[in-house]
């Protein structure tokens, strides 16, 4: 038998364990993924709109009933937001619950004016404002209490200003609603897929268990077009870079007496309204 | 013990431990071969290697859900400098947009091997929504 002392023997062994330690780091380096994705470039459309803070103005003095039906509309048939008062169709989705409209979701929606500014709310508030419809979305706030009560953070401020959310991420727990002052998001306590009377192909629909709302139209943006609302709005919306001194954002601003939502908060929300 | 008692036993515990093996003897199926259709057929090569993909698209779409999402960026190009849409389903030049028939594609291997990816629960296949 061949005699071997302690010494070599632990040589060998050190060697052997490098070895096995190297095996997972040398066959993941050869690996052919990380060969061939190394060269790959992710990067922007090129005709992507972008900001440094992305902001909206929206003139409500322009807004109709009408015109606020059609840009709620737009937004909701866009995004493949659930609508409960669509029948379902029960040969595609069988033993569908009744609903709960107290379960709604909503992207942008029509207040009355002492629920979209209850710390402006007087006595003796001009006819027209009590009557005007007032259209209330995400403010997308410079300091986003959702985004800090988000424990995933699948609600997350983008680098352009949008407060955006990655529904992958999102487990449902509902602490970005609790901290949201404005009521800007919805639960998704049901799969909405039966209440989506056409589905719009180009954006994903959400699953049971999610919570969603408005994204400032980021996937347009992305592709150099105006967000919806914008877009049906006959004039009365617009959004822009609010850091660009020479923006039409900020133009409007400059030329407008303007308010924001519960501005008290501190929150510093992106949407301006001109009364 | 008889000697022919314990072969008896050991034949009927052999085969008795083999059950899953000869139930399924008569129904061993190949792996299905995802069908290349149209688009897809005529370009030859996907986004990456056949293997590459073959192997890591799950974590590619991880890396493009990731890109797209939280970075904004959507488009991906590749080693040989050709632009990809980082999208499942949206426009032609997304995953989809080639990959003509999802049943015929994505779920062939999917279903064989029986994996259930989500994807689906939010993403539309455009065939499906018509
Ligand atoms: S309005 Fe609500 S949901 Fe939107 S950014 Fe502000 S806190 Fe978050
Ligand atoms: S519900 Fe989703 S988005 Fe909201 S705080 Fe929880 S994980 Fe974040
Ligand atoms: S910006 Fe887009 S997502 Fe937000 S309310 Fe307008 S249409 Fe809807």
């Amino acid at each position: 038998m061949m005699k071997k002392s302690r010494r070599s023997f632990l040589k060998v062994a050190a060697v052997s364990a490098i070895g096995i330690g190297a095996a997972p780091a040398i066959s993941l380096s050869s690996s052919s993924n990380s060969q061939s994705t190394s060269n790959a470039v992710k990067s922007k459309n090129h005709e992507a709109k972008t900001a440094k803070r992305w902001g909206m103005v929206i003139n409500c003095t322009k807004i109709s009933d009408e015109v606020a039906e059609n840009i709620v509309e737009a937004c909701h048939k866009n995004h493949n937001v659930p609508d409960f008062n669509h029948e379902v169709n029960t040969e595609k989705y069988p033993n569908t619950r009744p609903v709960n409209h107290k379960q709604e979701v909503k992207w942008i929606w029509e207040e009355h004016f002492k629920y979209a500014f209850p710390d402006k709310e007087d006595e003796f508030l001009a006819d027209k404002y009590k009557n005007l419809p007032f259209l209330v979305l995400c403010n997308h706030c410079k300091s986003a209490p959702c985004v800090k009560a988000c424990p995933t953070q699948a609600t997350f401020k983008r680098e352009d200003g949008i407060v955006i959310m990655d529904f992958h991420r999102c487990i449902g727990c509902r602490f970005c609603m609790a901290a949201c002052p404005f009521g800007s998001r919805s639960f998704n306590f049901r799969d909405p897929r039966p209440f989506i009377e056409e589905t719009n192909p180009d954006f994903p629909t959400r699953s049971k268990g999610v919570v969603e709302k408005c994204n400032l139209c980021a996937e347009r943006l992305a592709k150099g077009e105006q967000p919806y609302c914008v877009e049906a709005s006959e004039g009365a919306i617009v959004v822009g870079d609010l850091e660009d001194p020479d923006s039409d954002i900020r133009a409007l601003l400059n030329e407008n007496y303007t308010i924001r939502r519960k501005q008290t908060l501190g929150t510093e929300p992106s949407v301006y309204y001109i009364m | 013990m008889s000697k022919s008692a314990i072969f008896t036993g050991l034949v009927i515990f052999i085969i008795v431990a083999l059950f899953p093996f000869w139930i399924n003897l008569g129904e061993i199926k190949p792996a299905p071969e995802p069908e290349l259709l149209g688009k897809a057929k005529a370009a030859k090569k996907c986004v990456l290697d056949k293997i590459d993909m073959r192997a890591n698209h799950m974590s590619l779409l991880d890396e493009w859900r990731d890109s797209v999402v939280r970075n904004a960026n959507r488009i991906y190009t590749n080693t040989e400098g050709k632009e990809f849409e980082m999208s499942l389903s949206t426009g032609d030049n997304s995953c989809l947009g080639c990959h003509e028939d999802k049943s015929k594609f994505c779920d062939k291997c999917h279903n064989y091997a029986s994996v259930d990816p989500y994807c689906w629960e939010c993403h539309t296949d455009p065939k499906e929504i018509k």
